[in-house]
């Protein structure tokens, strides 16, 4: 029991990683794919930003006046505004491509665009 | 051996390369075009003949192309046996120049001009196989005469050329892609190198029995252009080709190349001694003795001329692949002088066919009655190309099966006796009947050819262009049993440096 | 200069954004003079790094670990060469050939983003921080996932979307997996972290991360069963794009496998520690093969060229799970040889879909007298990808055969000969169609637009395909030239072995 409650951060992140996994996988509707994507890449940079903390520590952020303290580790929030900037730039590609789509097709379910390629 | 370093062979090669180029600029004057290849022909002869001296001499010349990786170059070496090869190949292909040029006006085909081009590449690299010093050399010209002889093949253009022309490419691609270059692997794995030694390069590596005999019958399957059965469909598959290319192949580049290199990996692969050892020559032999034989079988049962011709080549080749397998120094100078000789007797029968077909439109052997009234030099011709294949003297075929007789003998083996014997007479059987049909039966009266009927006692030969070539190799058939100087002391030196001295 | 070098592009991608506001169409050329730049340089960057050894620039003067670094080494100047000279000669192909496939008034954002995904490859090449290699790889496939829906035809979004999935998902398996590494090693730096993992081998973190990062990247150069996505992009996306796609974003995703497999974590782990070598066997032997087979059943030339596609990076895994020096020189002659056949073919199929506007392989008949030089080229890369010797693709084969027969592997062999059977006969089929005319799987009666197109396409499409074939046919001939610069490469890779 330890061993789940001890690493609750990691069990959360990976929870939703798998769950929009499912949801990109499974649900043929196009939008939920996107969305089932977003919350798999949250999961991940949510995944960064746990394992940044530090008991006890502070923000990251000098104190005036200097002076010494605990800080968080702050190079993974670095990295994990960057990545959310990737995860904004991938989800917005992806919504023009099912815009577009839906202009193209006439539906955003996976499974008649398959059907509808087959005819054509 | 004294090695001397000149670009000539590289130069035989190039003159064609060269004239494929300017063929291909000049194909709307076609006389210049003409004129492109038949002297690119005679300079190839020319270089090839400046090689002979030094040569019989006992130097080798060798010139290192192009170090395409570490330990693959492309290289070529000249000795006795590639000399062998180079010349009978360049001198045919001044003469077939010249019967192309006949039969291509006469028909008046198209796409001449692509027709000339591939002849000169497929030279070129026939060239190649002869000069070449490593597997690596071999394999690479090799391929490339497969794919330039494919528009050859497939020049008619007609559905059934197509047909033929892709049976002929899956069976030599085919086969070479799956045997010959996992067996170049090996044999580069194992023994280090791909040069030719005169002994074989296997020897002191130390690789076990199985092993060569995995690596000895992945090349004979391989190297399917010497048409050893059960690969040997791809032949009569491209006799949809015009008839001067099935001289070409039939006498001169692509079947002689097979069976050169299949010489080439026995002698200097494997060497005779390895080979003795271990004993696969001897499935080998009766492998080519059974095509000989069941060629001929199939052979009497033809109608069409240029197939029954077909194979008769697929049953002379293997004349000379026997000789090789039998190992010893007799069988194989009778093995390098069938090469000769049968090139010059094959290509005269397959230039008479072509004759026919232009003059009289007649593709049958059924159809050949009385023909020898009609065009008394073209099978005259005929005849002597015949018995030369049949091995009468006079005439060249004389020699080349008297040689694998002896070497029968000396190597113990008479059943090989017998069966030279057994196709000497069937060589006859489906011969003969086409002289004599030819010069003492009647015509067949056609009642459709009421114009012809007419004229049936007057002479009506092929075009100048194409009747003189034949006479030509009808009377090198002739001479070579008379003056086969050069070419036995070619013989003899092969001989000695495959086998140490003889 | 590295950074010049990935700069360039992005800086053109700018420009060339801006150009819009002027009436001038220069978007093209601009995105040349910034591909030229860039090939320029890393042909330079190649002749220093094989005189100098390994050549680094730091980001804003700040030292590594704490700061990001670009590095070349021997086998990252070799690749960045490859890729500059395939983005290079595509950009010259390309301002034709996108106007009519993408239409006039998109060319000028299609340019663009083209140069930005140009600008991400290189970033992926020369960067020495495993979260840069991120954000490059992003970059890129961002880039990638746009334009290959830029086409015209609807199937394109679809492809396009599934990639997008399918490559943000390898794409956060590798961040995932980054993640994991800076977990135990407190570092990102490519180099700190190949000096700080050998303690860790035993970590099980340390495995899922080599585990995330294999499939991860596997996912985004289609390793076979991975591959599926780069059938429908391949086949929809516009022309230059699936050549793009096959000569350049493939291998340098392979180019970020390689790095982290020998780079970051070592030879000893990625080969011995992990029995990832079976794996690869495995899943090679079946790309190799599933793939050959495949393409002979194809129709379509494009599609047909993908399924290719997925055999050849079969290929090159081949070489780098036989773990000798020998069979990775074949896998780095794999990815410089395998970029020009493919390349070539690609563009040089793009010419007959721009003159008749056909994607069907029955468009090709005949065209050998109508097309002579890009059918020409189109024959020899053919041939190179069959293997003939003399050409390119008989060098990368020779060399994984020989390695395979060392390695004890001689199972091998045959899987290769196999294949290059089998593309014999989908090329062959290919190529006397070609040249001969005749009837392909269907052929409906020649339509207007067939009838009425004669003679080649334009020069500044021409030129790229006869550079790309003539080069299948330089490499093949005189391999040795390459071949220097990939066992240096290998020789790098493979460290002490």
């Amino acid at each position: 029991m330890e061993f789940v409650l001890d690493r609750y951060n990691y069990w959360i992140c990976i929870v939703l990683m798998m769950i929009g996994f499912y949801g990109m996988i499974a649900d043929p509707n196009l939008i939920k794919k996107v969305i089932g994507l977003n919350i798999f890449q949250t999961a991940v940079l949510l995944f960064f930003i746990t394992i940044s903390a530090r008991k006890d520590g502070t923000l990251p952020i000098l104190l005036t006046g200097g002076g010494e303290a605990f800080y968080a580790n702050p190079l993974p929030h670095v990295l994990i505004l960057t990545a959310i900037v990737v995860g904004v730039s991938v989800t917005a590609v992806a919504l023009a491509l099912v815009i577009r789509i839906h202009r193209a097709y006439g539906t955003i379910d996976e499974n008649k665009i398959a059907a509808l390629e087959q005819e054509s | 051996m004294e090695t001397l370093t000149s670009p000539l062979p590289l130069y035989a090669v190039l003159v064609s390369l060269l004239a494929a180029v300017l063929i291909g600029f000049s194909g709307q004057k076609p006389n210049l075009r003409e004129f492109w290849t038949i002297a690119a022909a005679v300079i190839k002869f020319g270089l090839v003949a400046a090689m002979l001296p030094a040569v019989l001499q006992g130097r080798i010349i060798e010139f290192t192309v192009l170090p395409v990786l570490p330990g693959l170059e492309l290289k070529f070496k000249v000795d006795a046996l590639g000399l062998v090869f180079g010349l009978v190949a360049s001198f045919l292909w001044i003469i077939t120049s010249f019967y192309s040029i006949g039969y291509v006006r006469s028909l008046q085909e198209k796409a001449q001009t692509r027709y000339f081009a591939c002849f000169a590449i497929a030279l070129a690299a026939t060239m190649g196989v002869a000069f070449s010093a490593n597997l690596f050399t071999t394999f690479v010209f090799y391929e490339i005469i497969t794919l330039c002889t494919f528009p050859l093949v497939a020049h008619k253009g007609t559905a059934e050329a197509l047909s033929g022309a892709r049976r002929y490419i899956v069976y030599l691609l085919g086969t070479s892609l799956a045997f010959q270059l996992p067996a170049i692997f090996l044999t580069y794995h194992l023994a280090g190198t791909l040069d030719f030694a005169h002994q074989g390069i296997f020897q002191g590596a130390g690789v076990s029995a199985g092993l060569l005999g995995l690596i000895f019958f992945l090349f004979m399957a391989g190297i399917t252009k010497a048409a050893i059965m059960p690969f040997h469909s791809w032949l009569p598959a491209a006799m949809v080709a015009p008839t001067p290319v099935s001289a070409l192949l039939h006498a001169v580049a692509v079947v002689k190349t097979g069976v050169f290199v299949v010489i080439k990996v026995v002698l200097h692969v494997f060497g005779v001694d390895l080979l003795a050892d271990l004993g696969f020559a001897v499935i080998l032999a009766y492998v080519a003795a059974f095509t000989i034989v069941a060629a001929s079988v199939i052979a009497l049962t033809q109608d069409n001329l240029k197939a029954r011709l077909a194979y008769s080549t697929i049953s002379q080749l293997s004349y000379v692949i026997l000789g090789v397998a039998l190992l010893t120094p007799m069988a194989i100078a009778g093995s390098i002088l069938q090469i000769v000789v049968h090139a010059f007797g094959k290509i005269t029968l397959f230039f008479t066919a072509g004759a026919i077909y232009v003059a009289a439109h007649k593709t049958n052997i059924s159809e050949l009655n009385g023909i020898g009234r009609q065009m008394p030099f073209t099978m005259a011709a005929f005849t002597v190309g015949a018995l030369s294949m049949i091995g009468i003297p006079p005439l060249g075929g004389f020699l080349s099966k008297w040689y694998l007789g002896l070497g029968a003998v000396e190597a113990g083996q008479l059943p090989v006796l017998l069966v030279l014997m057994t196709s000497t007479v069937l060589n006859a059987c489906y011969f003969l009947p086409i002289v004599y049909a030819a010069f003492f039966k009647e015509p067949t009266p056609d009642p459709q050819d009421s114009h012809h009927q007419e004229e049936a006692g007057q002479i009506r030969e092929a075009p100048v262009m194409m009747l003189w070539p034949l006479l030509l190799t009808a009377f090198g058939a002739i001479g070579l049993f008379f003056v086969p100087a050069v070419f036995l002391d070619l013989t003899r030196m092969i001989v000695q440096a495959a086998t140490g001295g003889s | 200069m590295i950074a010049l070098v990935v700069i360039i592009p992005l800086f053109a991608a700018f420009l060339i954004t801006l150009s819009g506001v002027t009436k001038y169409r220069i978007h093209w050329h601009i995105a040349g003079v910034a591909t030229f730049f860039s090939f320029a340089a890393s042909l330079y960057l190649l002749q220093e790094v094989f005189s100098a050894g390994r050549i680094s620039y730091w980001f804003g003067g700040w030292e590594p670990p704490w700061g990001i670094e670009f590095v070349l080494d021997y086998f990252s100047s070799f690749i960045l060469v490859i890729i500059a000279f395939v983005a290079f000669v595509i950009t010259m192909y390309a301002g034709p050939s996108v106007k009519k496939e993408v239409g006039e008034e998109r060319s000028l954002t299609f340019a663009a983003l083209y140069m930005t995904l140009v600008a991400g490859l290189f970033g992926i090449v020369v960067t020495g921080d495993m979260f840069n290699l991120y954000v490059f790889l992003e970059i890129a496939s961002l880039a990638g996932y746009a334009l290959i829906g830029a086409g015209t035809k609807r199937g394109a979004l679809v492809a396009s979307f599934n990639y997008l999935i399918l490559g943000t998902i390898g794409a956060v398996f590798f961040l995932l997996g980054v993640g994991y590494l800076y977990m135990v090693t407190g570092t990102l730096n490519m180099a700190d972290l190949a000096v700080r993992l050998p303690a860790l081998y035993d970590s099980r973190v340390i495995l899922t991360a080599f585990a995330l990062f294999t499939v991860g990247l596997s996912l985004k150069f289609a390793l076979f069963p991975l591959h599926t996505w780069l059938l429908s992009a391949h086949s929809q996306a516009p022309t230059i794009i699936s050549a793009i796609l096959a000569a350049a974003v493939l291998k340098v995703n392979v180019y970020a496998l390689l790095r982290v497999m020998f780079t970051v974590f070592g030879w000893e782990f990625s080969l011995q520690a992990v029995p990832v070598s079976t794996l690869m066997y495995l899943l090679a032997a079946a790309a190799i093969i599933g793939g050959s087979l495949l393409t002979v059943a194809q129709t379509n030339i494009k599609r047909m060229l993908a399924f290719s596609s997925v055999g050849q990076i079969g290929y090159i895994v081949l070489g780098i799970a036989l773990a000798n020096h020998t069979g990775m020189t074949g896998s780095l002659m794999h990815i410089l040889n395998h970029a020009l056949m493919k390349g070539g073919l690609f563009l040089a199929a793009g010419a007959v879909i721009y003159k008749t506007g056909l994607y069907e392989l029955s468009a090709l008949k005949g065209m050998g007298r109508k097309m002579p030089y890009s059918m020409a080229a189109f024959s020899v890369a053919g041939l190179s990808m069959v293997g003939v010797p003399l050409t390119a693709g008989f060098v990368s084969k020779w060399y994984l055969a020989v390695g395979a027969l060392e390695a004890g592997m001689g199972v091998f062999v045959p899987v290769i000969l196999l294949s290059s059977l089998l593309s014999a006969t989908y090329f062959w089929r290919v190529i006397e169609s070609i040249y001969f005319g005749v009837k392909t799987a269907d052929t409906g009666p020649e339509t207007k637009e067939q009838q009425g197109n004669t003679g080649e396409v334009p020069v500044s499409m021409l030129l790229p395909v006869l550079a790309l074939a003539g080069l299948c046919i330089l490499f093949g001939t005189a391999a040795f030239i390459p071949l220097s610069f990939a066992e240096r490469a290998a020789s790098l890779l493979l460290g002490g072995m």
